[in-house]
């Protein structure tokens, strides 16, 4: 193998980690916050493409309004749905909610079927990232739309994690993560707290889901249910709860798949088999993930 | 006790009648023609939708395992199942690309042992799965098993020489009519509740009331859900085989999550716990799936088109979860059974409730 | 000897919960174990029963090492215990909560279950008329039909003990029984603790919050406090203590 392929995979692993990173933190909020596994995460993503795609396609609206738009309804959506499907329920068993998760998911997946179509549509793509534009470094060719994910990501994740540790609102949050009622007995607005939770976490999906539809130019209502599924993944491989443990899984897990599937041909079938083998062999070992804290049961 | 056997054996010999009656058993004999195939085709998608409910039942309602790994162990069973029931020369004119395994190629068996093996294959994988996921509990174990899942799915669609990939299966033969799918959905329900009602059932569910204590009252944990997985699994594996052949054609597409998704809703909107809710709930969600496929198909009246909306069914469905979760967490049944005293008792108040209305002063 | 743990230390991440724990029990005795919250003493119960292998230190039981064994083996072995939050099957009926103390005794096997045969059925007779021997001891046959999560408080404390007995130990524990019960129900409850004790030949090792409840029926008292034992002896010499004096004043300035 060259190593300018090489690079060439190097560069779409990287790209495609960051991405992996910029859903799973959603997650590892969510659950860090109320140990909910947030099936319909992933389809958000698809909702803020789509948003996207009418935007531009429907109303004309220049790229910085219609991802703007984009960002701000997934993650007012992010929060309906924890108002509606999630809040009545924060008292009823863990999996009773997880069985409301996983209807919301089915809801989100086929009124997106019912109201855009089955039929997988072309992404729009602003010039820069148009698919012939890309830079040429040293034999290798990257894409710009590769390039700028990372970066994307990068400047996201350092602003999150201002927001976390330098905020007023950031701290609640960990408060709250770390015992839920303790924060409400030091009279936090859980409520409050939660809806925030749910609107940062949506946010960075739709952002997500707009720069996974510019890397790969096909969108479809169900474009969200695999890497959702793999960004949840990321996140307890990386420890749950933890965002730089959500960054660093989203990251391995991209890399991994990517690099597998370039150099070990014979197992691409097993593509998106390799999430899930990582998913329980990190239960199974080491059930707090990379960098996260052993939490043991109370008798 | 007599008397009771009495009566269930005259309800065995009417409900063998019609079932006799509708299959078209009667027709040589009588004369009198069976039923029309629609409606036999749905009640035979409410059995084998209802021993994929009380499968799933068992293991999520009764132990409080919550296992999302359904599909994966249904496609075992269809696979099994066709792969045991076609014959040679189907079995050439499908796997054209590449040759089926030989002892496999050659191999046919009568419907009934296959169906059986189709069981046992699941239930031993299902070993495979539960050792080490049964270590996980709640919402770990539920993703666990969905990946699991997937995962047989994605060896079904490589390992082509056994399983045609994702081109799937063609032409298994349609053995399947009402006696097997009611025969099937009967011996579920007779299994489950003789077993639940017994000290192995009754261990099941302490572990789903609190895991700690009915360690702490000497039972093995493992041991029993595993059990428990294993005989959800079995019947999975038999749904699995009944709908290959209903349908006569899979492929590993069909067994997605969706599918377990819908036997989930079934269990959940029957009542996490009651065998009979998950009956009544199979027939509920499967008759109403058919009849709201008219929504989903294109209408010409006339020159009038209606289009048809895909999809809109499945957004009422998981509509109704989250609204059953959210509202009626209990289902329709709640963890109890339907039972002949309780309609009466359900009846007699009712009657009770009129009489006081009627004797009140207009 | 029934009962023998030595040197046991228990730590939970940088938390030592107990440290250089010593306890024998001999037959029959009725040992009370008390301290202030957090001294350390559910954590006692959960080493001895299994539910975490100690960090340091060995657990006998007649003589044979138990420790850091799996819960259920060491019920089998004749270990039961209650819990200081009650831990019921709620939704099963008071019966059914008996029933599963019996299961692990259980011979016929799966087979026999699932097909219901002669086998099975006559075990499953012998077992209910078993269950509902022992809730007549306790007093609760009058409800065995009904919802153990429906009882009263008292009577699912009962239950609870109750539950326990029907693994047929030979050390019972018991993790606050009288939490929560006013001191005319404690005081009945330490009585019907005394009688089960006669009638079924048991030792008991008795978690208590307070010392004046299992003063009047220990034998010994076992005081823990930051996960060390500061006194020992008799319910006298304990409560003269003046370790165990400040102990308590101390607690009770902070509360
Ligand atoms: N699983 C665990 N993980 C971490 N810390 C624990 C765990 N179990 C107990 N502890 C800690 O060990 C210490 C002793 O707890 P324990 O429950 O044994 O006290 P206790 O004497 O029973 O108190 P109480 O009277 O309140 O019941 C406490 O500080 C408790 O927080
Ligand atoms: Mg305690």
């Amino acid at each position: 193998m060259q190593l300018s392929m090489f690079f060439q995979h190097l560069a779409n692993a990287i790209s495609l980690g960051s991405l992996y990173s910029l859903v799973a933190i959603g997650y590892t909020m969510v659950y860090g916050i109320l140990r909910l596994i947030n099936f319909a995460h992933g389809d958000l993503l698809m909702l803020a493409a789509y948003i996207v795609y009418y935007g531009r396609g429907m109303f004309h609206l220049p790229w910085v309004p219609s991802i703007l738009l984009a960002i701000l309804l997934t993650a007012a959506i992010g929060i309906i749905v924890e108002r509606s499907a999630y809040r009545p329920l924060r008292d009823s068993p863990r999996t009773t909610i997880l069985i409301s998760a996983i209807g919301v998911s089915f809801l989100v997946e086929n009124l997106g079927l019912v109201l855009f179509g089955g039929r997988p549509q072309p992404f729009p793509l602003p010039v820069f990232f148009d698919s012939g534009s890309a830079q040429e470094i040293g034999g290798v060719r990257i894409e710009n739309v590769t390039f700028a994910i990372p970066v994307v990501t990068l400047v996201l994740l350092y602003v999150l994690l201002h927001i976390v540790h330098r905020t007023k609102t950031g701290m609640a949050m960990r408060a709250v993560a770390k015992d839920f009622d303790t924060a409400r007995l030091m009279g936090i607005d859980v409520n409050r707290i939660v809806a925030t939770t749910f609107a940062i976490g949506s946010a960075l999906a739709a952002v997500g889901g707009i720069m996974w539809g510019m890397k790969f130019p096909q969108i479809n209502p169900l474009m969200g249910m695999m890497p959702g599924m793999k960004c949840f993944i990321a996140a307890v491989f990386g420890g749950i709860g933890n965002i730089q443990g959500a960054v660093i899984g989203g990251f391995i897990l991209g890399v991994a798949e990517i690099m597998i599937v370039a150099f070990l041909p014979s197992i691409s079938g097993y593509r998106d088999a390799f999430a899930f083998v990582i998913l329980i062999g990190t239960l199974l070992l080491r059930p707090t993930g990379l960098i996260g804290e052993k939490v043991a049961e109370k008798v | 006790m007599s008397r009771h056997l009495k009566r269930d054996l005259v309800i065995l010999v009417c409900v063998a009648l019609v079932v006799a009656w509708a299959n078209g058993d009667l027709k040589d004999l009588l004369g009198i023609p069976g039923w029309q195939s629609y409606a036999v085709r749905i009640i035979n998608m409410c059995a084998i939708n209802a021993v994929l409910a009380l499968s799933l039942n068992l293991v999520n309602g009764f132990t409080g395992q919550f296992s999302l790994g359904h599909a994966g162990f249904m496609a075992l069973g269809a696979y099994t199942t066709a792969l045991l029931t076609m014959d040679m020369a189907a079995k050439d004119r499908v796997f054209f690309m590449t040759p089926l395994v030989e002892p496999l190629r050659n191999l046919t068996l009568p419907f009934l042992p296959a169906l059986v093996l189709a069981g046992i294959v699941a239930g031993l994988f299902s070993l495979l799965v539960g050792v080490p996921a049964l270590r996980l509990r709640g919402d770990y174990l539920g993703i666990a098993t969905l990946g699991f899942a997937e995962i047989i799915r994605l060896i079904i669609q490589n390992v082509r020489k056994v399983t045609n990939g994702a081109l799937g299966l063609k032409g298994i033969p349609p053995v399947v009519n009402l006696w097997w799918t009611l025969g099937s959905a009967f011996v579920c329900y007779l299994m489950l509740r003789n077993f639940l009602a017994s000290s192995y059932g009754r261990a099941f569910k302490s572990i789903r009331e609190n895991e700690t204590a009915a360690q702490a009252m000497g039972i093995d944990l493992f041991k029993h859900k595993l059990l428990s997985f294993f005989i959800s699994s079995f019947w999975a594996g038999v749904g699995g085989g009944l709908l290959a052949s209903l349908l006569t054609t899979i492929d590993p597409v069909q067994f997605k999550f969706p599918l377990t998704f819908q036997v989930l809703l079934t269990v959940v909107l029957g009542g996490m716990g009651s065998l009979s809710g998950s009956i009544i709930a199979a027939g509920i969600v499967t008759y109403l799936m058919e009849f709201l496929r008219v929504v989903e198909e294109t209408h010409y009246w006339g020159s009038i088109t209606i289009p048809g909306i895909p999809g809109l069914r499945m957004v009422i469905f998981s509509l109704a979860l989250v609204v059953v979760v959210v509202w009626y967490p209990k289902g329709l049944m709640g963890d109890r059974e339907l039972t002949v005293a309780g309609i009466k008792g359900v009846l007699g108040r009712v009657r009770q409730r009129l009489r006081i209305k009627g004797g009140r002063p207009a | 000897m029934i009962l023998d743990i030595r040197g046991m230390k228990m730590q939970f991440g940088g938390l030592v919960a107990v440290n250089d724990f010593n306890l024998s029990l001999e037959h029959g005795e009725l040992v009370g174990l008390i301290g202030p919250n957090g001294a350390g003493k559910t954590t006692v119960f959960n080493v001895i029963t299994g539910v975490y292998a100690p960090t340091e230190g060995a657990i006998t039981l007649e003589g044979r090492d138990i420790t850091g064994m799996r819960p259920d083996l060491v019920t089998r072995l004749g270990i039961a215990r209650t819990f200081q939050n009650i831990r019921l099957f709620s939704r099963m009926s008071v019966m059914e909560n008996i029933l599963v103390s019996l299961h692990w005794r259980l011979k016929s096997g799966v087979f026999d279950a699932l097909t219901q045969n002669g086998k099975y059925r006559a075990e499953e007779a012998s077992m209910q008329s078993r269950a509902m021997d022992l809730l007549a001891r306790v007093n609760l046959d009058g409800v065995a039909d009904s919802p153990a999560g429906s009882l009263p408080y008292g009577s699912q404390r009962r239950l609870e003990i109750c539950r326990a007995l029907a693994t047929e130990p030979k050390l019972l524990l018991l993790d606050e029984p009288a939490a929560g019960m006013n001191p005319a129900e404690s005081i009945e409850l330490m009585k019907f603790i005394g009688r089960i004790r006669e009638e079924f030949g048991l030792t008991i090792l008795l978690i208590e919050h307070q010392m004046r409840v299992v003063m009047g029926i220990s034998e010994r008292i076992v005081v823990l406090d930051h996960g060390v034992i500061i006194s020992r002896g008799t319910p006298r010499e304990v409560s003269r203590d003046p370790r165990v004096i400040e102990a308590y004043l101390g607690v009770e300035k902070h509360a």
